[in-house]
This record gives structure tokens, sequence and C-alpha cells, in this order.
């Protein structure tokens, strides 16, 4: 199990002890051209979660390669390039300009709730970077739509090495005494507390669906969070908004998720992934202190 | 280094509208004059940005005015509660002046008794929408008061090294009159420390984040 940080959460270079604290550090959206990004208001909080609206702001590809990239290589972490586009096109030439860069993996942004113009499709998209790159491909997905374990499938056979579940979900926050919206932009991308249980279940569906590896994220701030996200199927684990309120949760979480592990008796979290698949409900591993038989959800002795 | 701890309250009183929150500091550095800090509000996902108001060996202290879900939880603090604190956060006032004004409107006058403080108690001029938030005007000395209808830029004296805090149209006013105005702005933050873009001003004609750039930031940027 590794332990990142989501596309847009953390700015490895204005705080490079958190991103050292990281397994590998996921930069925010690229795209081909510089982008300045939504107006101002762009964030709202609500009482489930936080909304934002930043509209991917970065410098484009060419100065990113050129000045950003040179000084990540520095933190001594993996580093993941989140790569987002309005084309087909876009998510090529990026993925193309990245081929030759000392980067550990690329994330396909193929989800943002906060720009209007979207790729056509995700099938296309994903071949497209695809025959760019030759980098592992994570497909990021977004769980609003009808069928996401047909999109996982798709990402899938368009050659995607493994899948990033979730991205924000579109949601809106009125001001208290205007009742006008408060971001800019009217709607943005809800994280958060929201949505820790639309991550499970889009963790739990996509890895029924595919063989692929899957980042969950969505809501994770206590090592409890990471535990489910790895039970329902996710191999690695990001955390988001959480970093907002405590760039030290990478450490504080670690220790926790060391906690729930031994509480139930798991050795490694790697042997945590997928259990809530399994129907069998033995499924602690082989150096575990606790005593298989007894069903630790009920507290019955089975074998009794 | 980014450090995030949590601290005591150790005192909450009313400043007119206003609620002035002490917590113990405890190896906490109070950092430069308009650098601010992200306090926890309890029940809300996300902290709140304060600047420092008062710094003593003890005692940081906050001022804080209730307008939203967070501040209204930190000013319901009692004594004793814990609250987990980050910073000092972003780039605060230049010291370096000759023949410092501070100027202050509303709340904005929170970052101002900690400045004078720190500046040897320079003159002030402060405004307020009425006599009842005039009232925080005590914390800042050698002050003198204007209350609307009366705008803080039809009291400023020329020929002084002006630093400023207050709402963004007074802020606009002094940078139009002062050009070498030293300003310290606002913006909603998640984080305080880069990470999350939200607090995104334009400079120089580009979107900026605040807490990294800001939040004090010259005129005539």
């Amino acid at each position: 199990m590794r332990l990142l940080n989501a596309s847009g959460c953390l700015d490895a270079l204005t705080a490079p002890e958190v991103a050292r604290e990281l397994d590998a550090f996921v930069t925010k959206t690229v795209t081909p051209q510089p982008r300045e990004g939504n107006e101002p208001v762009r964030i709202a909080e609500t009482d489930v979660g936080m909304l934002n609206a930043i509209g991917l702001a970065n410098p484009g590809i060419e100065r990113f390669v050129a000045q950003t990239l040179p000084q990540l290589a520095g933190l001594g972490v993996p580093i993941w390039v989140s790569v987002g586009g309005f084309s087909t096109g876009d998510y090529a030439e990026t993925c193309e300009r990245l081929d030759g860069e000392e980067i550990a993996a690329i994330e396909l942004n193929l989800s943002c709730p906060n720009v209007d113009e979207v790729p056509e499709s995700i099938s296309e998209t994903v071949a497209a970077a695809r025959a760019a790159t030759t980098k592992p491909l994570y497909a990021k997905l977004s769980p609003a739509v009808a069928d996401l374990a047909e999109t996982a499938r798709a990402a899938e056979a368009a050659g995607a090495d493994g899948l990033s579940l979730v991205n924000t979900i579109r949601g809106l926050a009125l001001d208290e005494r205007t009742l006008r919206p408060v971001l800019a932009r009217g709607v943005g991308g809800l994280s958060g507390p929201a949505l820790r249980p639309v991550a499970l279940a889009s963790v739990h569906a996509c890895r029924r669906a595919t063989d692929l590896p899957i980042v969950g994220m969505g809501g994770v701030a206590t090592g409890r969070h990471v535990l489910e996200l790895l039970a329902a199927g996710a191999r690695d684990v990001a955390l988001g908004t959480v970093l907002f309120a405590d760039p030290g949760a990478p450490g504080r979480i670690r220790a926790e998720l060391e906690g729930e592990l031994a509480a139930l008796g798991f050795a490694n979290p790697d042997n945590v992934v997928g259990l809530a698949h399994s129907a069998d409900r033995s499924t602690l591993d082989s150096k575990s202190r606790v005593d298989a038989e007894k069903d630790l959800h009920t507290g019955l002795n089975v074998a009794g | 280094m980014l450090k995030r701890e949590a601290h005591s309250v150790s005192g909450v009183e009313a400043v007119g509208p206003y609620t002035l929150l002490r917590v113990e500091r405890r190896g906490l550095e109070a950092g430069n004059p308009g650098q601010f800090f992200m306090l926890e509000a309890a029940g809300r996902l996300l902290p709140r940005p304060m600047s420092l108001c008062l710094a003593t060996a003890g005692e940081l202290g906050f001022l804080v005015d209730p307008v939203g879900p967070g501040t209204r939880a930190l000013c319901s603090l009692s004594c004793g509660d814990r609250l987990a604190i980050l910073g000092p956060l972003g780039k605060g006032f230049r010291l370096d002046v000759v023949r410092p004004l501070l100027v202050g409107g509303g709340i904005g006058i929170a970052p101002l008794p900690y400045l004078s403080e720190r500046l040897g108690g320079p003159p002030a001029v402060l405004g307020f929408r009425s006599p009842w938030h005039a009232e925080a005007a005590v914390l800042v000395p050698n002050a003198e008061v204007v209350v609307e209808p009366t705008y803080v830029t039809e009291a400023l004296p020329s020929g002084h090294d002006v630093l400023a805090c207050g709402p963004a149209p007074m802020l606009e006013a002094i940078r139009r009159l002062v050009p070498d105005a030293q300003l310290a702005w606002e913006a909603p933050m998640a984080c305080g420390y880069g990470a999350c873009w939200g607090c995104a001003v334009r400079l120089d004609g580009q979107l900026k984040r605040l807490c990294v750039e800001g939040p004090v930031l010259d005129a005539a940027a």
C-alpha cells in the first residue's frame, strides 16, 4: 500500500516536508497551454465537505517540464504527473512530452468538474494517451456516471494500467445572507467526508469489474478510512481535503492505520486489499495474532 | 517548517461585536505582524485563517468576528478548550519603515495591536461602521477613530509610511491615495500553506496565491 496525495491537494514546492511523507507525489493537473484557472471565489466549505472550482490553473506543459519538474526531482519522491485537456489530442500531446521525463506515472484527469469542455470519450482519450507514452497510465474517473464499472472496463480495454477513484462530484453552495452561489463559477467539485461512501462504492464496483490496480481516494481523514478503501479493493490510497486542514495527516494516518491493522490482526495492509469481496469470513492473514475462528464482527466464536 | 499543534484557550473576551481569543503560547512562534495562523474551528472541516493580534510571553491573541459557522465556533470556545493551530504563515508587514501610520477598518484592525507594539506605538487611524464596533479601538494605542459615514481615507495625514488592513474597498481607496502603502488583504483559504489554490487574487495581472505571496502586499502590486 502506497500513500499518495490527490492531485491538486498539495504543492510539493511550497510544502516539501509534507510531500516527503508520501510514497509518491501527484502534481496538479497539467494541460498543453498555460491556464489561469477560474476567477475567485474558488472554494467554499459546506456542512459535509468542501467545494472547489480552481479550474485547472497550471503553467502549461512546456514551462512545467522546463521549470517545475526539475525542482520536483529534487524532492526524492516518485512523481506522478496529472494530465488534463480538452481533446484527445491534448492528452496525447502532453503524455508524449512527458514520455522521456523522469516520472513514475501519468494520471489522466478525465473528470475535472470545473471546466466546461470535456474530452470526447474516455476510451478514445486513454487509447490516445496509451499510444503516446510507455509510462504507467492511471485513469482518474468521476463517480457521477450511470455505470462506473463499464467506464472502468473501457479504460482497461483502451490500455490504462490503473484507476484513480474518485474525482470530486459537482456541488453548489449558497451564501448565508445573499442566497447567491458562493463560488464565482457557481458549482464546484465536492470533496471531503461526503465523498467517502461514494469513493468506497466506486472502488468496490471497479474492483469487481476489472483487474486494474486502484488508487482509492475521497474523504480519507483517518487510518480507518484507509483500511476501508483497501478492503473495498484499492491497492493504494490518496489523501485530498484532509491535507488542507492538517499537513501532518500522512504521518498521523499511517500511525492510525498501523493501529487498525494490529487491532484486527493484520500483519500487512496489502493483505486487506479486496477483503470486502470475500465470502469467506475467516480472512485474517497467516501472521495474525487473532484467532481466525472467531468472527470479529459479531463476536461469536464460530468454532465453539 | 509547518508546525500544527493543539493549544489551550486561556482567555475569551468580548471587544465590541468581536471576540478576543487568547491561547497558551507554549513554544508557538509569533512571527511577523501581518502573518497569520490557521485555527481549528470545532465541528468544521476546514480551519480559519486569523492574523495575530497580540503576543505576550505566555499567550497569543486573535481578534475574531463571528460572521460564519467557523468564526462562530471560534468565538464559542471556553477557557481550557483545545484547538489545533498551524503557523505563522505567509508574508507579514515590512517593518523597515521611517514614519509608520497604521490604518485599520473594522475587523481589519486585528493585526494592528501586534504591529503597533513591534513599531513602538506609531499613530493609527481606525474606521468602524458603528460606535459598538469602534469599542475595539481600545486595542490600538495612539489611534484616531472615525465612524461611518466618515471613512479613514478622509482622516489620512500625508507624509507617512502607511500599513493598512481592512475591507477590500478601503484598501483599494488607500492604494489610489498612497501608492507605496503596505496592504494586508483577505481571501477564503482552505489550507493557508499553498496547497489548495483557493485564495487566488489578481497581482500584476496574474492570479496568485494570497497565502504564499501575501497576505501583506505592496499597494503597487
